[in-house]
């Protein structure tokens, strides 16, 4: 049972005062042209970065976003499967999924959002959302808890999306190369992994170039 | 939502969030977190809401706090995932309450300004240079 853990019961997330302005409109740091300009919209682009709990995803998108992150939630009713665990009466639990995002403005006309989900399989039903037209996905992994990938890479595969893995690597850890990630994760050839700094905003772009040329790849002509 | 647990009777339950959308979750437009949107009001005019003596419909009707709140936040472009998250309202009901906004011509939704499903060769190509330039 993993109900406790803060990325996903946050209805006060731990890291909210880490949000200035947040739900106070007009207190962002800087305005960009297209926000102002509402008689047209710039093109909308998203990526989504996935992985498992603690892996770095909300420092990932920390790293590169031109705003500080921001906190959006889905509210999710599941049947409980653990009713016995729990103790609980037969009904419905309802669930608090938070999503971190960023945004990075490319050009005038031209914005790309990054989302950071929860990778637990029970959260599918928000992938699917947010993996429409989405560009694809940057799995992270943590060397230390591989496992965790499993059910985004699984998820990935299954929809033939495009992704990339990509290692975290946490200091003080045993730097593994990205060969020997790919073996432990059975990640086919053609898929790229690449080791990365969650913390480093070049390392973070590079996943993300990383992930947009394998997209071109595997696109059609 | 009461699990078939036989009992007909609706319970007091607290209010939830979806409660403020008369519990529709039906949106008619496409609505991803994405998605751009916009108030159709004046950059600097006034929202119009109790006392506001532009006439918007029925006389007297009041206006949800969370639906003005939504209006004035969109006097700049925003995106749904942007709306939810700065005024704390969960996606699901975002969505909903733009939906009818922009049924109303209070909001309107620009889309992503690119075809559904996955992007194409030429837009992943834009991306790319514009990562590079970081």
């Amino acid at each position: 049972m993993d109900f406790a853990d803060s990325e996903t019961m946050t209805v006060t997330p731990p890291h909210v005062s880490e949000i200035p302005g947040a739900g106070i409109p007009g207190t962002e740091e800087k305005l960009q042209n297209w926000q102002i300009d509402r008689s047209r919209a710039p093109i909308a682009t998203k990526i989504v970065i996935a992985g498992g709990f603690g892996v770095g995803k909300t420092t990932f998108v920390g790293s590169v976003s031109e705003i500080t992150p921001l906190q959006t939630e889905a509210l999710m009713t599941q049947a409980s499967e653990d009713v016995d665990d729990l103790g609980a009466t037969p009904e419905k639990l309802t669930t608090t999924v938070a999503m971190d995002f960023g945004r990075i403005t490319l050009e005038s006309d031209l914005v790309l959002y990054l989302f950071g989900t929860p990778g637990q399989q029970r959260f599918w039903f928000m992938w699917d959302d947010l993996m429409r037209g989405a560009i694809g996905a940057v799995v992270m992994a943590d060397t230390r808890r591989l496992e965790d990938s499993f059910p985004a890479l699984d998820y990935f595969e299954s929809l033939g999306l495009p992704y990339v893995v990509a290692v975290n690597h946490f200091e003080g850890t045993p730097l593994y190369g990205p060969d020997d990630v790919r073996d432990a994760l059975s990640v086919s050839p053609g898929i790229p992994v690449v080791t990365m700094d969650a913390r480093q905003r070049v390392t973070v772009v590079d996943a993300l170039l990383a992930l947009v040329g394998h997209a071109v790849d595997v696109s059609p002509e | 939502m009461t699990g078939g647990s036989g009992r007909g009777a609706r319970r007091p339950a607290r209010v939830r969030p979806y409660s403020l959308t008369g519990g529709r979750t039906r949106s008619g437009h496409v609505l991803l977190v994405e998605t751009f949107v916009a108030s159709l009001e004046p950059a600097d005019g006034p929202v119009d809401g109790p006392g506001d003596p532009v006439p918007t419909g029925t006389p007297g009707t009041r206006m949800l706090p969370e639906i003005r709140a939504i209006i004035e936040l969109c006097r700049r472009m925003r995106s749904v995932a942007e709306v939810s998250a700065m005024l704390k309202i969960p996606l699901g009901v975002v969505r909903v309450l733009l939906s009818d906004l922009a049924d109303q011509g209070k909001i309107r939704v620009y889309g992503t300004g690119r075809g559904p499903g996955q992007p194409d060769r030429a837009l992943l190509e834009r991306v790319l240079v514009g990562l590079r330039r970081l």
